[in-house]
C-alpha cells in the first residue's frame, strides 16, 4: 500500500511527540487537534500542546486477524487510552509481557507503525507500553 | 552531560540458537562467552532503539532539546539505504531545525566516530551540544557463528562544555585507522560476510591495541592509571583478551562488559559498555574506551569523571537493571518472525 510522502510529513509532529492541543480559557486539552474549542466556541484560545505520553487504558481489543498493512504485526492489542491531560486517543498497545488490563498505566513509546512495501516510506509513531 | 541507554526485552539463548543447527551449546557459551543475545520486537529498528535511547539522554541531561546543535546517529542497520535516521531522531527528540545532522556507518564503531565528531564541534564553539547515537538490530546470516552474537541496542551520548552540568570530561581521543577487510556487507545484500579466522588478529586485536597503545603514548597513561577499561565487545572473549594483552584486569573490563548478557549490539555495544561504567563510577575515577570498527578503525578515549555525577543520577535506570528486568525468551521460530526473515508474500 502507499504511504504518501505528504500526508505522513504533516503528521510527523503529531504521531512522533503526540502532540495535540490545549484551550487557555476552557484548560480542555485535545488530540488530535482541534481548531475550534468544543466549551468555548470564538471565545477558544487553543495552543499546541505536548503531551507527557502517559494515560491509562480505558477499554482494548485483541486482533486476531489484521488489515493488510498490519499483516506482520497480528496477534496484537489497540486500545482507548485516557492521556493523563484529558483527551481519549487510539493506538496500539504493545506486548511487553505485561499485563494489558482496563484502568492499567501505560505510556508512550517509539516504534514502526504497519508493515510497508520495499519501496514505501517507514511510518514511526507512538505505541503505549503497558507499565 | 547525559545518557541512555535502550535494549529490547526480548532474548534468545544460545541453546536455542545451538539447538537449530546441532552444535554444542556449551562449547560455544565458552568459547566466545556468551550467555544469550537481545531480539527487537516486530516493529523496532535501528530508528526506534535511536529515539527511545535519545530520549532517555535528553532526560538524563536534563537539557532543552532545542539546544541540541548536532545529532549523529551510527550504525550498519539504519532503515534506509537513503533517507537519514538522524532526522528521525531530532524530530523525536525536539531539537527544532537548527541542527546539523547526519547517519554515520563504520561497522561497530560509528557511535563513537560520532562522539569524535561532536567534540570537534563544541571545542570550536560552534554548537552548545551534541548527541551522537550508536543503535543497531545487527544482522547474522542463519547458521553463521554470528547468529549467536548479533544483537539488538543502543545508546546516545549527550555532549557539551556543561561546567556543573558534567558528569565526565574527554581528556584525550585517537583513532587507528587502515583498511582491512575483515567484514564487509555490500548494498542490497542481507546479511554481512566476514574473513572467518581474518578478522581477529588483523582485525580487532591489531587496532584496538594500536588505537590504545597511541593513547597511552600521546597521554603518558598506563592501564593502571585507569579505573576501567571498556572495549568493543563483538563477544564476551575479544575483550577480555584483549585487555589481557594491553595488561588491564579483569576487574577493570568487568563493569562495562555487556555483550554475554545482550549479545553485540554493533554500533551501540561500546556505547553501552561506557554508559554501564558510569553507572558505577565516582568522581575522580577514569575510563579508558576503545571501540573498533571493522573495515577498520578504532577510536581511543581516555575519560575522566566529575563530582557531579553522582546528583546526576536521580532517576537513571542503570543499564544492568535496563537489560536483566522485563526480559522474555523466545524460540528460534518467533526470533525469526521478529527478525522479517519469515516473509508472507
Ligand atoms: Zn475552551
Amino acid at each position: 500500500m502507499d504511504v504518501a510522502p505528504a500526508s505522513l510529513w504533516r503528521k510527523i509532529n503529531t504521531r512522533y511527540n503526540l502532540v495535540g492541543n490545549t484551550c487557555k480559557n476552557c484548560n480542555t486539552s485535545y488530540f488530535p487537534q482541534r481548531v475550534v474549542c468544543r466549551n468555548c466556541g470564538r471565545k477558544s484560545k487553543l495552543e499546541e500542546r505536548k503531551f507527557s505520553g502517559n494515560g491509562t487504558i480505558f477499554s482494548f481489543t485483541r486482533i486476531m486477524v489484521p488489515p493488510d498493512a498490519f499483516r506482520e504485526d497480528a496477534p496484537y492489542t489497540i486500545g482507548l487510552i485516557k492521556l493523563d491531560e484529558g483527551p481519549m486517543v487510539e493506538g496500539h498497545i504493545i506486548d511487553n509481557c505485561a499485563e494489558i488490563k482496563i484502568g492499567g498505566k501505560v505510556k508512550t513509546v517509539f516504534r514502526r507503525m504497519q508493515t510497508e512495501d520495499k519501496e514505501d516510506l517507514i511510518r514511526y509513531q507512538y505505541k503505549f507500553e503497558p507499565l | 552531560m547525559g545518557y541512555g541507554v535502550y535494549v529490547p526485552i526480548y532474548r534468545i539463548r544460545v541453546e536455542e540458537i545451538a539447538k537449530v543447527w546441532n552444535e554444542d551449546a556449551e562449547g560455544i557459551k565458552t568459547s566466545l562467552n556468551i550467555v544469550e543475545k537481545s531480539v527487537q520486537d516486530k516493529d523496532e529498528d535501528a530508528a526506534t532503539i535511536a529515539v527511545q535511547a535519545a530520549r532517555r539522554a535528553v532526560s538524563h541531561a536534563g537539557i532543552d532539546a532545542r539546544e541540541i546543535g548536532a545529532v549523529y546517529v551510527g550504525s550498519e542497520s539504519h532503515p534506509y539505504a537513503v533517507k537519514p535516521t538522524a532526522t528521525i531522531v531530532k524530530e523525536a527528540i525536539g531539537t527544532g531545525n537548527r541542527v546539523m545532522a547526519a547517519d554515520l556507518e563504520f561497522a561497530c564503531k560509528a557511535g563513537t566516530a560520532g562522539m569524535q565528531m561532536v567534540m570537534g564541534l563544541i571545542d570550536s564553539n560552534m554548537i552548545k551540544y551534541g548527541m551522537t547515537v550508536g543503535s543497531d538490530t545487527a544482522q547474522g546470516r542463519p547458521g553463521d557463528a554470528l547468529e549467536y552474537t548479533a544483537g539488538a541496542g543502543g545508546a546516545a551520548f549527550i555532549l557539551g562544555k556543561g561546567g556543573s552540568g558534567n558528569i565526565a570530561e574527554i581528556l584525550k581521543t585517537v583513532s587507528f585507522t587502515s583498511d582491512t577487510p575483515d567484514f564487509w556487507r555490500k548494498e542490497g545484500a542481507s546479511f554481512p560476510s566476514h574473513g572467518g579466522r581474518f578478522t581477529g588478529e588483523p582485525g580487532y586485536f591489531n587496532h584496538t591495541i594500536s588505537a590504545t597503545k597511541m593513547l597511552f603514548e600521546e597521554t603518558g597513561f598506563k592501564p593502571s592509571d585507569f579505573d576501567y577499561a571498556v572495549f568493543h565487545q563483538p563477544n564476551g572473549r575479544f575483550p577480555t583478551n584483549v585487555a589481557k594483552q594491553l595488561g588491564f584486569t579483569s576487574e577493570q573490563i568487568k563493569n562495562g562488559l555487556i555483550t554475554p548478557m545482550i549479545g553485540n549490539t554493533y554500533s551501540g555495544a561500546s556505547l553501552i559498555g561506557l554508559a554501564a561504567t558510569l553507572d558505577v563510577a565516582m568522581p575522580g575515577q577514569k575510563i579508558l574506551v576503545t571501540s573498533f570498527g571493522s573495515g577498520a578503525g578504532s577510536d581511543s578515549f581516555a575519560i575522566e569523571v566529575t563530582e557531579n555525577i553522582e546528583a546526576r543520577r536521580g532517576s537513571l535506570v542503570p543499564v544492568r537493571d535496563i537489560i536483566s528486568k522485563n526480559k522474555t525468551y523466545v524460540d528460534y521460530s518467533i526470533y525469526l518472525k521478529h527478525k522479517k526473515a519469515i516473509k508472507k508474500e
